[in-house]
């Protein structure tokens, strides 16, 4: 049997295999709002808006919106169920607030390091005589502080914050969670100093080594653990969108880190499939369903409605986890590697158009008559944003992985802009939406300045835009000249120096607006008068166990 | 959903098949070939030197993969040599393939540039050699010294003049020497096809330029033949 005729058979036969899972987990053809979507809801609560980042005018103005959409007037929530969860609320407070904070540092420390490499690549000799402040290293200390500081830490944060609520039970495994967070933290200064001193593995998204990982893996499998242990305990009968996300993620991290990291298999050109299973999938079998889960849960929080389509977000489920674990092979379209994967991978990242379509329709049927508060709540600016830039990302990455089209963007700028999409427009603008929704109820106190936060939305959403428009544009000529043999290799790096320059000036914006965050971060805490209750704070986490 | 146990198995199976896919099959399509008879094992110096080459991150902006189609089509008119095979890898753990061109390919760069003094003097100073460059100096990789301070047995590098202060010498650290003995060493320009694909190339490119309209094909049939 031809290889072709095999491969098409087995992607025919696993997609029916897909779909008729997915038809036994359905409910009604096309009914709308499925039990499952008020889970997050107390009973009464629908129509009722929750915004702990807003002031009293913005909740005032969500509120009405909110009236104006429902016909039914919204019914009082009872207090009992109030009270429960507060108690959720307060359960996870502390393990939450240890991880949102590690985060808003490595923010700050992956800013400084990526705002540094990029304005090497038009200041070449700038800063050489350190080795580790070359841009070789620091731009692999950007990638790491963001891919195992800020976006990871930052969505755990959220995903221990969000978890008792979903479930109605208050946090269990509290302080493995806190020892985790520890472990996970320990092992990042490790990993970032072994680069900054030149111990690198050598492979993209990996370069921390094995025995250094294995804090990652233990942490991971720590802070992982009150997800299990609240599962067994939960008070809801149905397990709501945001924790099917939550969940696979949990358990596709670990292992995907540790069959990446088995010493002594791979070798040769199959770690570079490896490679790039691993690059791809932690973005779309971790970050992505984190930030999707935030979304699920934050978006109708907010303007008080429940999500619209169950069966759309069954589908969007279950096509991301079977579709999105196979593209990553396009990261090595042209390459040494066997041409069937190479197909296989770019077929799986244009069927990536379904979980995306589905998702995007999802929020868009929930949204629709809402749109209003996205001028009024902070949170869901964010998060909206964070919403459209994942269709953005994702639309792109099928088209991105055509041959046509990666025979330009292929080893260009254009692969770095894309990747920002994705980790910034999406990823990080969630978790920003994320804390700014959680802290509040975390620290029991309302943001200092609301001023700060419209301050660092704009200052991120224009050094955003100026990155991406630049970097793209760039990314694009420097695609054509290299793939034109009659000009010279030099022309595709000349072509590139405005652009360059360009995603620099983005790129200062995006860190002023992230240093605007980390003070408002740092002055709610203060107000808050945690620090002078840290004392306290321990025993409130253990009495939760 | 209210089944965790479904949820969990399922997430696993998906995640399961990806791994089938991209790990375990290559893994067995990929683990006997042997390695090309024309390929050199690394000296110590050189493995040294790729040590170098991984922890200053220069994967960050040079690939190690010519190509002859997609994004590499220009890639043997530049030079850069014949598509690169998954036996060329034989003795990379891991593979630095890259997946950046912001710099050229470095899979022949010991073909293209033989002389260890332009290597030298070119992490010095890229912009003394390929004015507008924008590679950042590896001024760390060297000692800037006076003239008469040098020791016996320092590796003094020559540099095209007005590169440094006059009465300024530069001297290479064992990491230079390293580095540069590893890219030296970056030749694989030897054949990989056997008398037996190479016929059988020969006929699919002639057949191509007969159809002109059949080119992709084509492409795609020779890439399939890779051994």
């Amino acid at each position: 049997m031809n290889p072709t005729g095999l491969l098409l058979a087995t992607f025919v036969l696993s997609l029916v295999g897909l779909f008729a899972f997915i038809w036994s987990l359905r409910r009604g053809l096309f009914a709308e709002e499925a039990s499952g979507a008020r889970t997050i809801f107390s009973s009464g609560e629908v129509g009722l808006p929750e915004e702990p980042a807003g002031d009293a005018r913005q909740h005032r103005e969500l509120q009405s919106l909110a009236n104006a959409a429902n016909s039914a007037m919204p019914r009082q929530v009872s207090a009992e169920e109030l009270h429960a969860r507060e108690a959720a609320d307060r359960s996870s407070a502390f393990p939450a607030f240890v991880l949102i904070a590690c985060a808003v540092v490595w923010l700050v420390v992956a800013s400084a390091a990526g705002l540094l490499a990029s304005v090497k690549l038009h200041m070449p000799d700038l800063l050489t005589d350190q080795a580790w402040l070359s841009f070789g290293r620091v731009r692999t200390l950007h990638l790491n502080a963001v891919a195992y500081g800020w976006a990871p830490l930052g969505l755990l944060g959220i995903a221990i914050w969000t978890l008792p609520r979903l479930l109605k039970t208050p946090l269990r495994g509290g302080r493995l969670a806190v020892v985790g967070a520890l472990l996970w933290n320990a092992g990042l200064v490790a990993g970032l100093g072994g680069i900054a001193i030149g111990i690198n593995t050598g492979m993209e998204w990996l370069e921390i080594p094995w025995q250094v990982g294995l804090l990652f893996a233990v942490g991971g499998m720590l802070i992982g653990l009150p997800m299990a242990f609240m599962l067994q305990r939960r008070q809801v009968h149905h397990l709501y969108v945001s924790v099917w996300y939550t969940g696979a993620a949990l358990f596709w991290f670990p292992t995907l880190y540790i069959v990446a990291k088995i010493p002594g298999i791979h070798f040769g050109v199959e770690q570079a499939t490896m490679n790039w299973w691993f690059g791809h999938n932690v973005l779309g079998l971790f970050y992505t369903p984190l930030s999707l889960a935030s979304i699920y849960y934050f978006l109708p929080k907010v303007i008080g409605r429940p999500v619209r389509s169950y069966n759309l977000s069954l589908l969007g489920f279950w096509t991301l986890a079977f579709f999105y674990g196979q593209v990553g092979a396009h990261h090595l379209i042209g390459g040494p590697v066997p041409e069937w994967l190479i197909t296989l991978s770019i077929v799986q990242s244009v069927m990536m158009i379904i979980p995306v379509v589905a998702f995007s329709l999802n929020q868009h049927l929930t949204l629709k008559g809402h749109f209003g508060a996205l001028r009024h709540s902070p949170t869901l600016r964010f998060i909206f944003f964070g919403a459209v830039m994942y269709t953005f990302a994702s639309v792109q990455g099928s088209f991105e992985a055509l041959r046509s089209v990666n025979a330009v963007t292929h080893f260009t700028h254009f692969t770095v802009a894309h990747a920002h999409l994705g980790m910034y427009g999406f990823v990080s603008m969630v978790i920003f939406g994320g804390v700014y929704f959680a802290m509040p109820r975390i620290l029991d106190t309302p943001w200092p300045r609301p001023g700060l936060i419209a301050l660092h939305f704009w200052l991120v959403v224009a050094g955003f835009t100026v990155y991406m428009v630049t970097l793209s544009i760039g990314g694009v000529l420097q695609g054509l000249a290299l793939l034109d043999a009659a000009r010279p290799f030099m022309d595709s790096v000349t072509v590139t120096q405005p652009w360059l320059k360009g995603r620099s000036l983005g790129g200062s914006l995006m860190t002023l607006g992230h240093l605007v965050f980390a003070l408002h971060f740092v002055l709610i805490t203060m107000r808050s008068g945690v620090l002078e209750r840290t004392e306290a704070l321990p025993l409130q986490a253990a009495s939760a166990k | 959903m209210e089944n965790e146990l479904k949820l969990v198995a399922g997430a696993m199976v998906t995640l399961s098949l990806a791994t089938a896919a991209m790990i375990v099959v290559p893994f067995l399509q990929l683990k006997d070939v042997p390695p090309p008879a024309a390929l050199k094992t690394y000296t110590s110096e050189q493995l040294r030197g790729r040590e170098v080459y991984i922890a200053n991150g220069c994967i960050a902006c040079h690939s190690q993969q010519p190509s002859s189609h997609g994004a590499g089509v220009a890639d043997s008119r530049r030079g850069w040599g014949r598509a690169s095979v998954a036996a060329d890898y034989h003795y990379d753990t891991p593979p630095l393939m890259g997946t950046m061109r912001t710099g050229p390919d470095l899979f022949n760069i010991g073909v293209r540039q033989p002389s260890a003094d332009w290597h030298l003097g070119h992490l010095f100073q890229p912009r003394a050699y390929a004015p507008g460059s924008s590679m950042p100096a590896y001024r760390f990789l060297f000692e800037i010294k006076s003239t008469e301070s040098v020791a016996k047995g320092e590796r003094v590098v020559s540099l095209p003049p007005g590169t440094v202060r006059p009465g300024e010498i530069v001297v290479a650290r064992p990491q230079a020497l390293d580095l540069v003995a590893y890219l030296q060493g970056m030749k694989h320009n030897y054949p990989v096809l056997g008398a037996e694909q190479v016929e059988a190339a020969t006929h699919r490119l002639a057949a191509r330029e007969v159809d002109a309209g059949g080119g992709k094909k084509g492409e795609r049939d020779v890439a399939a033949d890779r051994p």
